[in-house]
């Protein structure tokens, strides 16, 4: 009666190994490394810049234990972190030209130490949180009516434009709050005005009432079209920020959307945070200007002396331009880049709205340089990029379109940094937290300490109260620590603080499980069951009881995964993992070894739990 | 080993008035320390600045409280975190200032103190260190904490919420698996095991946080564990003993399962210290909440729960479900036979 099939056994079998499997790059640790990386095109991370690394650590005696290339990144590893540091130092010199950034990023991470066969089967160790590793955290909160007002101030602007235009008459359009307030004389004006803005600009609804003997017609952002702003507003905060935090060098930075309004920032192994502070505060600019393409400037574009009253840039790929320093149009005018196709080339293009006052600039300028070069340059830290060089092909007005991108994804790329060089809306920082190295270290110690000794002495208490079944109690617990290690180096979950108690936590109670079997096998012993039948019924009975447990405890856990935050969540991951590991290794598992040890013997005496006390006797009746 | 040696049924039920009256004694009592004294709640829930710096000489509390009061900062806390090395600094939320200025500001007085000067680290460039004259580091700032008042609102929100949906998600399952005055008995009995948690908090003026609220929910599920335990053998025993009334059901359900619910405890009981001997000081306060959690969930589960669920008039029918099968229903074919 106590065997189990093959087939279950087979089950046990795989998932020891995969957990195996998956757990164990979390033994070999992490090494430290300083990864070179590149932002710029003419920055080349290839084996040339590799002799150049090593031999300038040769020459300041340090060795790495490795240094090789893998995905565009030159990786150098070390044994200890003291080397490193001096390392990333000349490290730093050595990709530097002349004293001068040359578009490579040299930032310090950590990387797994277990050998390349437990790589290729994407097994990595957990992932740790900053409260483990040390880094910064910020939760911003992106200001959006600050967005919505914005966009409100541009769009006043453009009917201002339209109404001249359409040759409409009013008697003042101004902006309140979010609202778009045109005062109007007479009834027609009014009605033009709302024909008008009906046509022009959908994102608009209107309201219109008397005022004396006046009219006045608010205009305000449709709730939908607020929403889509926002969005907007929100991504292209993201992407302003990925842009700048890029170039901090930090490793695998976290920057995700949080609720409606609001963007996490994880910078892990940071520990400048006015540095990170600045990524919020930074101030970019857009500017478009004219290309000077007379003979003495391209004689400057291969290196001559700049003109008089020019300037020098280069492209992303290095390529220089010659602009005039004379400003067409600021960033502030351009209100929107989108990507699209050219419906009649079917080319990739990017298509950009400038304001009413941007829209009267551009048309003078464009009639009056047809076929010359217009540069959108991007400023960052008093440092200009050319983003885009494009031919002006015809007369331009406030909404035009830049084609000649090769691809769809660079189009998309170009709109985004147009978009993305400045952010759509101010953002304040709510939650800062920042957590030195040497803390995380300790906190990883405190909580490995906690869980190890929590299991020493939980373990050795059932080996000798339950004698053999407690034994098997504790390698079924430790089968539950290891699935679980597995589950979250496979889910790669947060592990932080909370989470390593949660883990100490989890194995307390599903020693639960085992206790309520052992205690039920000793039950059925008492009543003078056979021991094959004491085991069978105690098993069979204690599972409803286990199952009802456990639905409970997990109902807790899932409270706290679906409304806790921060250290809640990563607490409520480990938790809830836990309890499902330890229904499958307190009682499938746990039953297995003991059918594998039992369920053999035919003619079973005795079965090693400890001591069976019978009451009615009064005596002891030691079962083995 | 066998430390129960139980001879007959222990008759809890018979004190079950004496127990309840005692319960609700620690639990008005508890309700009073939480509305007189409040409970201390951290900056994550009171918004706030949190600096925790390792001082290389043992930190004068003092000196540095008359410091930061010195740069204009009021109501700040400052005290001990784990050693006479560590201490923690707790800034109220301040309109004026941003997060990262007001513990610079507060960084670079405490440096002064020392006859130390503010100066970016050689490692990483734009860090700041504090450094004397002759190159020592005696302060040095291994975690800032900032959280805004609106996400202090917000979380006390979310922990509210979450209890809400332990309680009702819990009382669901129990009224689906067992029966409704299980469900009320069991949240009654380890509600008012949260409730004693939160007053010993109130009482000592113990410091609430994150991990303290997930320890006290966590708590909640763990210890309706207990009372299902107990549920689950009352429905057994219903099966099994026909003859025995409600009251004896009930108590040789418990001291049948009395055992295993002190060897779980216990084994439970025994991470929870080694959390709170190995676990510095920032689990400190989760595994303290767990242990009165621990502690009173055996008592509740034993004496309060089921005791309730009595109170509540548990009846043999309200667990043992199906139709009872009448004497010769014309529509049963199998009516009159018997084996």
């Amino acid at each position: 009666m106590n065997r189990y099939p093959v087939w279950k056994y087979a089950i046990i079998l795989i998932a020891l190994v995969v957990g195996g499997l998956y757990a164990l790059p979390n033994f070999f640790g992490l090494a430290p490394v300083v990864q070179v990386t590149s932002t710029k095109s003419v920055a080349k991370v290839d084996a040339a810049l590799q002799t150049r690394v090593e031999e300038a650590l040769k020459s300041a005696s340090l060795s790495p234990d490795s240094v090789g290339l893998a995905s565009g990144a030159l990786t150098v590893r070390f044994s200890d972190a003291d080397v490193r540091a001096k390392a990333k130092e000349v490290i730093q010199k050595t990709v530097m030209v002349d004293g001068q950034d040359a578009g490579y990023v040299v930032a310090l991470n950590a990387l797994s130490r277990s050998p390349a066969w437990l790589l290729s089967i994407r097994s990595a160790p957990m992932y740790l949180g900053l409260d483990l590793r040390g880094g910064i955290h910020f939760l911003l909160q992106v200001n959006m009516p600050e967005a919505l007002t914005k966009k409100t101030e541009s769009l006043a602007g453009d009917i201002r434009t339209t109404m001249r235009e359409k040759n409409v008459r009013h008697g003042g359009i101004s902006r309140n709050g979010q609202n778009i307030e045109v005062r109007l004389r007479q009834a027609a004006d009014l009605e033009a005005t709302k024909r008008l803005i009906q046509d022009n600009f959908p994102e608009l609804q209107t309201q219109d009432m008397p005022d004396g003997t006046e009219f006045k017609l608010t205009a305000s952002i449709k709730p939908e079209a607020a929403r889509r702003i926002q969005d907007q507003a929100l991504k292209q905060n993201i992407t302003t920020l990925h842009n700048r935090i890029n170039e901090l060098g930090v490793n695998e930075p976290v920057i995700q959307q949080q609720g409606a309004d609001r963007i996490v920032v994880q910078l892990a192994g940071m520990e400048c945070v006015p540095c990170a502070k600045d990524l919020i505060g930074r101030t970019a600019t857009l500017e478009m200007r004219l290309v000077d393409d007379g003979v003495e400037a391209q004689g400057a574009e291969s290196g001559g002396v700049v003109p008089f009253g020019d300037e020098r840039f280069f492209e992303r790929n290095g390529r220089a331009v010659i602009v005039k320093k004379q400003v067409i149009l600021s960033g502030d005018s351009l209100t929107d880049a989108q990507p699209g196709f050219d419906s009649q080339t079917q080319q990739p293009k990017v298509d950009l709205t400038v304001d009413a006052k941007g829209g009267r600039i551009m048309r003078d300028v464009s009639r009056e340089n047809l076929h010359k070069r217009m540069a959108v340059l991007l400023f960052e830290k008093g440092k200009g990029e050319v983003l885009t060089a494009p031919v002006i092909q015809g007369e331009l007005g406030n909404r035009f379109q830049i084609t000649g991108a090769a691809s769809a994804a660079e189009a998309n790329n170009l709109a985004l940094l147009l978009r993305a060089g400045a952010l759509a809306a101010p953002m304040e920082i709510i939650e800062e937290r920042s957590i030195g190295p040497t803390l995380g270290a300790e906190n990883i110690a405190k909580g490995f300490n906690s869980v190890t000794w929590g299991f020493v002495a939980v373990t050795v208490f059932m080996c000798i109260y339950y004698m053999l079944f407690g034994v098997i109690s504790s390698v079924s617990l430790a089968f539950n620590l290891l699935l679980l290690v597995a589950v979250l180096s496979m889910l790669q979950a947060t592990l932080t603080l909370p989470g390593m108690a949660a883990m100490a936590l989890v194995l307390g109670m599903a020693i639960d499980a085992n206790v309520l079997i052992n205690e039920r096998v000793r039950e059925e012993l008492r009543g003078g069951a056979s021991p094959q039948a004491a085991i069978h019924a105690g098993y069979d009975r204690a599972w409803a009881t286990i199952i009802d447990s456990n639905v409970t405890t997990l109902i807790a856990g899932l409270a706290l995964l679906a409304f806790g935050s921060g250290p809640v969540r990563g607490f409520a991951v480990v938790h809830c993992l836990g309890i499902l590991t330890s229904m499958f290794s307190g009682v499938f598992f746990s039953r297995g070894v003991v059918n594998l040890w039992y369920g053999r013997q035919k003619k079973l005496k005795n079965v090693s739990i400890g001591t069976v006390w019978r009451p009615d006797s009064g005596n002891q009746v030691t079962a083995n | 080993m066998e430390f129960f040696k139980i001879r007959r049924d222990i008759p809890f039920m018979r004190h079950a008035l004496v127990f309840n009256l005692v319960s609700l004694v620690t639990f008005i009592a508890a309700v009073f320390f939480l509305f007189s004294r409040g409970l201390h709640l951290s900056v994550e829930f009171t918004g706030g600045t949190l600096m925790e710096v390792r001082y290389s000489q043992p930190a004068d509390l003092n000196a540095i409280r008359a410091s930061v009061a010195a740069l204009g900062v009021n109501d700040v806390q400052v005290q001990n975190f784990g050693s006479a090395h560590d201490v923690l600094i707790r800034l109220p939320v301040q309109k004026s200032s941003t997060s990262g200025a007001q513990s610079e500001r507060v960084l670079a007085g405490l440096c002064a103190d020392l006859a130390g000067t503010m100066q970016a680290d050689a490692l990483q460039s734009g860090k700041m260190v504090c450094k004397t004259a002759a190159n020592a580091e005696p302060l040095v700032l291994k975690r800032t904490e900032f959280v805004g008042p609106q996400v202090g609102d917000e979380l006390a929100a979310d922990g509210l919420k979450a209890l809400a949906s332990v309680v009702v998600g819990i009382m669901l399952y129990l009224a689906i698996r067992f029966e409704w005055k299980f469900a009320v008995a069991a949240i009654i009995a380890n509600l008012h095991d949260v409730v004693i948690i939160l007053g010993f908090f109130a009482f000592f003026q113990w410091e609430f946080s994150l991990p303290v609220l997930a320890a006290v929910l966590a708590v909640l599920g763990y210890s309706v564990n207990e009372s299902v335990v107990i549920f689950d053998r009352i429905r057994e025993n219903f099966r099994r003993f026909r003859k025995m009334n409600t009251h004896q059901i009930i108590d040789s359900a418990i001291t049948s399962t009395i055992s295993r619910t002190i060897i779980t405890h216990g084994c439970t009981q025994l991470m929870v210290l080694s959390m709170l001997l190995f676990g510095g000081e920032t689990l400190h306060n989760f595994a303290l909440a767990l242990t009165i959690g621990i502690l009173f969930g055996i008592y509740s589960s034993v004496f309060v729960a089921a005791a309730i669920a009595m109170w509540l008039g548990v009846q043999r029918e309200d667990l043992i479900k199906g139709p009872i099968k009448k004497e010769n229903d014309p529509a049963d074919p199998n009516a009159g036979a018997t084996v």
